[in-house]
């Protein structure tokens, strides 16, 4: 009698699906770009006279090389990473439709279980490959074109060289999170839609729904309860001290979207009949068995977030907004002080103070919106009169602000200021910062 | 002694909902055999052909292949090889890169040299190291041949094999089946085409909505069906026409050329009167071959 029947190991399996993968021509072409344009970009922007300063960190790439690598995190997180999730994960099921390989696949490898976890692991490692191509290629092009000078960090501290790059390898290493969610919401749309097209950019498609309601003024419970909140709350790292909640809470709702998601899609592929030529998705079946149970862990996970942060508030409130713009302000005072060669001075010292209101102080002094402004006090040792500066606070609803300065000229009023050797950018100007959207006011 | 039975099929049900696909298939193969599989669209053949390569299990009855009780899906035996609905290819991968990442996937050893020669027993050695993107149907079907060359089958299953093939690939296939066939592999194949099923193969099994409809040597379904049509082309067409009407055992045909309904018997018969009558016979040829003839009426009987 013959011998029992083996099932190809899933290392074999793997192998077997990276070679396919890296034969396409556009997933080389992509790997390629992902690892040689941020560089190019960040060098290119870096000696640009204006600066991205829309963009978090946009506003210190001349300033330091870590900048540009964090330009491109935050433009990845928007775009970049789901369209290459889309690529990869989107069309790694999808490609054997396409192509009528699966009965061949089938009788090769003898396992619809292996072939999952193979095809899963091998987009799993394109999808890694491509985004440590980002991170590196783009924290290489800063240092390249532009040094590795210390960072100005979200609340306008200093960071340490070593320490930027450290919570620029953990940022990068967050972004992997929401990214994976997006992979696996990529393997489950190619499991069930086949060889549609929507099977192939389900990933961009629901990061585009996120981003727009990140941009609405949803309750804090609904954000955080959203898969790609961690492309947003990785910019907690580089406030001191790091606001570590959000950013945790939203690395551990991304995972478990990327196993409930991927759970589902194999539970989906185990059960397809493969004999059937006709099949082109599992129709109704994508829509009970993925659909439906994703939207309960949104629904349920808002509610537990609800629950336990006990409110459905927009997390902004006049509280956060003044201690957040007087830890910052206090911060670049000091950075100030040093370029211009002042006596030094503590944050103790300054004793910064803000008052912000909304509206004018017409409207309730809670959410987003850029109608904030804020009057900054501060103390200099040995004067008398407190010093003041005005802000206008463009505030979105995920917490992040820029600060237009509107003082004295050689306070906050210009955006050079006139240093011993020449004139240099007033970190004072204008600033980014962020309201954390977890802590109480 | 006979040749071991490389498959054994008893009463073999397949349905996918309400369709029935096969109903009570039997199916013996020999090894060293070349089986053909034929029938109309819908017949139940692709579904038997994807039993065999363990795509599917069958609802009911009992298959054996290799000696081996089949009774799950991807339970095939390790020396099944073959493709159904396509040779099932990479097309961003060269005719080589095929063959050697398939031969990674079963772990197989010695690598090169084995492709080298299944690229070569199929005469695609020239285009090795051409991506199957820009391959024919022809050379696509005959590398899906040799990737399922690469196991060393004891049985290969394969769906419309001749398709896309020129006559001289085609011949080349041929050839390479008849020497599997000599080495004992046992081969199954389906097709549309007659003229291939007569030239490749010993017996043939012809189903017909899911049914077995006849299974056995050529030989004996010629017997079971001895009447045929036959061209009759002569130098005088109204001698030969009255000729054929007045020979018993012959109906002949309307239509403007001759063509007579008759056994073998009575056209021996009617050749002789011919030559007798001092006409000369140009051309006498089977309007269909005696296979094709034998499955018009079988499945016309079955449907």
């Amino acid at each position: 009698m013959t011998a029992a029947v083996r099932p190809v190991s899933v290392p074999r399996g793997y192998r077997f699906e990276l070679v396919k993968l890296v034969s396409q021509w556009r997933i080389r072409l992509i790997v390629l770009a992902c690892w040689i344009a941020p560089a190019v970009f960040v060098a290119a922007v870096s000696q640009q006279g204006t600066l991205p300063v829309d963009t978090l960190f946009g506003r210190w790439m001349h300033a330091s090389g870590w900048a540009g690598s964090l330009v491109v995190l935050g433009f990845a997180g928007s775009w970049a990473l789901p369209l290459l999730t889309s690529v990869v994960a989107g069309d790694v099921f999808a490609a054997e439709d396409r192509l009528g390989t699966w009965r061949h696949l089938l009788v090769a490898v003898r396992s619809p279980r292996r072939i999952f976890a193979a095809k899963a692991l091998a987009s799993l490692s394109v999808i890694v490959l491509l985004v440590a191509g980002l991170a590196v290629s783009s924290a290489v092009g800063g240092l390249i074109a532009v040094g590795n000078q210390p960072l100005i960090g979200l609340d306008g501290h200093l960071l340490s060289s070593g320490d930027t790059a450290v919570r620029m390898l953990l940022a990068w290493l967050c972004a992997l999170a929401p990214t994976l969610a997006l992979a696996a919401i990529g393997l489950l749309g190619s499991v069930t839609l086949g060889r549609s097209p929507i099977g192939l950019l389900l990933p961009a498609l629901v990061a585009l729904a996120l981003q727009l309601v990140q941009m609405l003024p949803v309750p804090v419970p609904v954000r955080l309860a959203l898969p790609g909140y961690a492309f947003i709350s990785w910019n907690g790292l580089f406030a001191n001290p790091a606001q570590k909640g959000p950013l945790l809470t939203a690395v551990g709702v991304s995972l478990v979207w990327a196993v409930l998601a991927t759970a589902l899609a194999y539970f989906l592929f185990v059960r397809r009949d493969f004999t059937n030529v006709a099949y082109d998705g599992s129709g109704r079946r994508a829509l009970t068995a993925g659909v439906l149970p994703l939207a309960a862990l949104l629904v349920v996970t808002i509610g537990l977030f609800a629950v336990s942060l006990g409110g459905n508030s927009s997390g902004i409130d006049q509280a956060k907004v003044q201690r957040s713009v007087s830890t910052a302000f206090a911060h670049l005072y000091r950075l100030q002080t040093d370029e211009l060669n002042r006596p030094a001075v503590t944050e103790a010292q300054l004793q910064t103070t803000t008052d912000c209101n909304k509206g004018g102080g017409k409207l309730d002094p809670v959410g987003a919106g850029n109608d904030w402004r804020c009057v900054v006090t501060w103390h200099l040792p040995g004067v008398q009169a407190p010093g003041q500066a005005i802000y206008q606070l463009d505030l979105t609803p995920d917490g992040r602000y820029m600060a237009d300065g509107d003082g004295p000229k050689e306070v906050n009023g210009y955006f050079l200021v006139r240093t011993p050797v020449g004139d240099a950018p007033n970190p004072l100007w204008q600033f980014d910062g962020n309201v954390e959207l977890l802590t109480k006011g | 002694m006979g040749a071991r039975p490389a498959i054994r099929a008893r009463e073999i049900t397949k349905s996918f909902g309400d369709i029935v696909a096969l109903d009570g298939v039997d199916l013996d193969v020999a090894e060293g055999r070349i089986h053909g599989l034929v029938g109309p669209n819908g017949a139940g053949k692709t579904t038997l052909l994807g039993l065999l390569l363990g795509l599917a299990v069958a609802d009911g009855g009992r298959l054996e292949i290799l000696g081996r009780p089949i009774g799950r899906a991807l339970d095939a035996p390790d020396g099944v090889a073959g493709f159904v609905d396509g040779p099932g290819l990479y097309p961003s991968l060269t005719a080589r890169q095929n063959l050697a990442a398939l031969a990674d996937l079963r772990g197989r050893d010695n690598r090169t040299a084995q492709i080298d020669e299944v690229l070569g027993e199929v005469g695609l050695t020239d285009v090795a190291d051409d991506r199957v993107h820009g391959f024919s149907l022809g050379m696509r079907q005959r590398l899906g041949l040799a990737a399922a060359l690469m196991i060393r089958p004891r049985l290969l299953v394969l769906d419309e094999p001749s398709n896309g093939l020129d006559p001289s690939g085609k011949r080349h296939v041929h050839r390479v089946l008849k020497g599997l066939a000599a080495d004992g592999v046992a081969v199954v194949l389906s097709s549309h085409r007659m003229d291939d099923v007569e030239a490749l193969c010993s017996e043939v099994t012809i189903l017909a909505t899911g049914r077995v409809a006849f299974s056995g040597p050529l030989s004996k379904l010629a017997a079971e069906n001895p009447e045929l049509d036959y061209r009759l082309v002569t130098s005088d067409p109204d001698g030969a026409r009255r000729l054929a009407a007045e020979t018993t055992g012959i109906t002949v045909a309307d239509g403007s050329e001759l063509v007579i309904r008759t056994r073998i018997p009575a056209l021996d018969e009617l050749v002789v009167r011919l030559v007798r009558g001092g006409i000369a016979v140009r051309e006498l040829a089977p309007v269909v071959s005696p296979l094709e003839a034998a499955f018009l009426t079988l499945t016309e009987d079955h449907s």
